[in-house]
């Protein structure tokens, strides 16, 4: 059992009643960064960010410092974007540090703004989420009156403007080339990369930084104590600490934020989240969010550490982790989340749109008591051709990685459990005749 | 049905102006057509393709791909049930099945008294509430048959009218950014907004 006492970064005013109000923020420590920032050199401030080796909190885990160092030099506009629009099942802390702790995020994307030199920045929130919306207006209202956004920041000459923006309810936006066709007024199809990286061809085919609510609330934090006072939490190789949303069959599912690399999923289940449910045993469990593979007892003492997860055959993903207890049907869970995936593949790649779809019939007749006993084999052969060898990481026939990750949960249920599948095809009466060959 | 009102129009000005190009305004718009009437009017749409200069078909292109915007009526209150992977785990699915036996409608239909739009919808980001829905987007946790119940013999007697305004509108509080405070650092779609927009 390892429950470290790394501080509380990005969730302290979590509990703090006025936390989302300007006053509370800045009684807490609120914006003394910014100011610290604002008499660096920008270079000075992406290298703090480097050394602290903050990997994306989206789900690719990318290291942000590295990101900005993208960016060609001299050419502008230049525009940072938050990505707000958390819908991957499972995700749940984004919301939270929007709705709880407006500021701390507004002050990391000032951060980012100067390092990077951005023109404007778009605060992109989910359509869905109108507190998150209220709150991240009036705590931008508020920071413009104070002098904080806008014209020449805190007397330092160093100026940008932040504008919020809402979704429309789309999971794929979540993808930082469709985010962008979303801002632009279009359909949120995903770009195909090349040529179409943000860093270089971004928002108006400008240099532009795509970051995750909760990577640039972490920001004010390291630049208050230091990368290199991030760098020393965690295992070197994931640093700093994370918020896990933990939830399906435990006693006390929550979000927590606890260190990396040192913390393990163990922990997470029995110490945070006081066990499983009436003292049942573990399935298996989804461990960042519904696009990972899925993990089973033995990985339950794995560290949260993305190296470590990765070669394990999963990721940490969007820190969204999902418990299934021994009663859990798995044949339905899974279509449950290939489901998901269907309805939100947006129709521009073939593989994905009518391969999700495919899929999501085809578990739908088989837990329908129609099943067919080649289905097995054609969910596998489908998945194949979305994202060929079902290997880890995935490969990918689209543009995007919303079709592979749909067959994430088919290839972990049918390698795991085939016997549940068996049973469904054992008592099923398909509608047609199948001639099997 | 309408057109925008010119306060809406006023209000449609300003959002516009934040943006390098004017076409980046067209998800918010659609949301303030959307608040005004309680759904996307096709006066509407034409009306925001006029004032952003592009097609009435490009505004249905754009609106069409999001699932907040409703082409057709809807209740006062859209109740979103979610039944994805967190939420089937701890008994959405028959939630789902009370709300449709209660409410006397199939998922993506309203009742007949025009007050309630039942939807089964995706994830909304409250996992750790297991099962949780919305009310235009307001959220309710870990709901059981019961708090279904009250819920919408509260929606229907009006008793939650001031924690919850009617279908469209999302947020209460909107962005405000004073004139002598924009940087402006960024190029502006003002050009366009000064050729379109009735002054």
């Amino acid at each position: 059992m390892t429950v470290t006492n790394a501080p509380l970064i990005i969730s302290s005013r979590w509990e703090q009643s006025d936390g989302h109000t300007l006053d509370g923020y800045r009684r807490t420590g609120g914006y003394t960064s910014l100011r610290k920032a604002l008499g660096m050199d920008p270079a000075a401030v992406t290298e703090e960010v480097k050394t602290a080796n903050l990997l994306g909190r989206g789900g690719a885990g990318f290291p942000a410092g590295t990101k900005w160092g993208f960016l060609p030099p001299n050419v502008l506009p230049r525009y940072v974007v938050v990505n707000g629009d958390e819908s991957e099942p499972g995700t749940y802390k984004d919301r939270i540090l929007m709705e709880r702790d407006p500021h701390q995020l507004i002050e990391g994307l000032l951060i980012c703004c100067y390092a990077v030199g951005a023109a404007q920045a778009f605060l992109y929130v989910r359509g869905e989420m109108a507190l998150a919306q209220e709150r991240l207006a009036a705590a931008l209202n508020e920071a413009y009156a104070a002098g904080l956004v806008g014209k020449d920041i805190l007397g330092s000459g160093f100026s940008v403007d932040i504008v919020l923006h809402w979704g429309a309810g789309a999971y794929i936006v979540g993808e930082e080339t469709a985010l962008i066709e979303s801002l632009e007024g279009e359909r949120g199809m995903p770009r195909l990369k090349p040529p179409f990286f943000p860093a270089s061809k971004g928002l108006y085919m400008q240099p532009t930084i795509v970051n995750n609510v909760e990577t640039l609330s972490n920001l004010p934090w390291i630049i208050e104590r230091g990368g290199a006072a991030f760098a020393a939490l965690g295992n070197g190789k994931s640093t700093g600490t994370r918020l896990f949303a933990v939830s399906g069959h435990v006693n006390r599912p929550g979000v927590y934020e606890v260190e990396m690399g040192q913390t393990t999923f163990r922990d997470l289940v029995e110490h945070y989240c006081g066990g499983i449910r009436e003292g049942r045993a573990l399935k298996a469990f989804i461990p960042g969010g519904a696009s990972s593979p899925w993990l089973f007892e033995e990985h339950l003492d794995l560290p949260l550490c993305k190296p470590t997860v990765d070669a394990a055959g999963s990721m940490l993903g969007s820190g969204a982790i999902v418990i299934m207890d021994e009663t859990t049907d798995v044949v339905q869970a899974c279509w449950r989340i290939v489901r998901f995936f269907a309805r939100e593949s947006c129709g521009k790649c073939t593989p994905c749109r009518e391969g999700t779809t495919w899929l999501s019939r085809i578990l739908e007749r088989i837990l329908a008591g129609e099943g067919r006993p080649s289905d097995i084999d054609m969910l596998m052969d489908v998945s194949d051709n979305i994202s060929p060898g079902l290997v880890w990481p995935p490969k990918q026939t689209t543009i995007c990685p919303l079709g592979p990750s749909a067959t994430a949960p088919i290839a972990s249920v049918v390698r795991r459990f085939r016997s549940d599948f068996d049973k469904y095809l054992r008592a099923s009466h398909p509608r047609s005749e199948v001639a099997v060959v | 049905m309408a057109r925008l009102t010119d306060a809406n129009v006023a209000l449609a000005r300003q959002i516009v102006a934040r943006y390098p190009r004017s076409r980046s305004a067209l998800v918010p718009l659609l949301h303030l057509a959307q608040e005004q009437d309680g759904w996307l009017t096709e006066d509407a749409m034409q009306h925001i393709a006029e004032l952003l200069g592009i097609t009435p078909a490009e505004v249905l292109g754009t609106a069409s791909f999001y699932e907040m915007f409703k082409r057709e009526e809807v209740g006062r209150y859209l109740v979103n049930i979610c039944t994805d992977i967190a939420c089937h785990l701890n008994g959405a699915d028959d939630l789902l099945d009370h709300a449709q036996q209660t409410l006397g409608v199939k998922a993506g239909r309203t009742t007949d008294d025009g007050i309630i739009t039942l939807e089964d919808v995706q994830c909304i980001a409250a996992c750790t509430e297991a099962p949780c829905l919305q009310v235009n987007y307001r959220y309710r946790y870990k709901v059981t048959s019961d708090g279904l119940d009250q819920l919408v013999a509260d929606l229907r007697g009006g008793r939650l009218a001031g924690e919850i305004p009617p279908h469209g509108t999302l947020a209460s509080v909107r962005q405000q950014i004073p004139a002598d405070r924009w940087a402006g650092t960024g190029p502006a779609a003002q050009a366009e907004v000064d050729e379109r927009f009735p002054s």
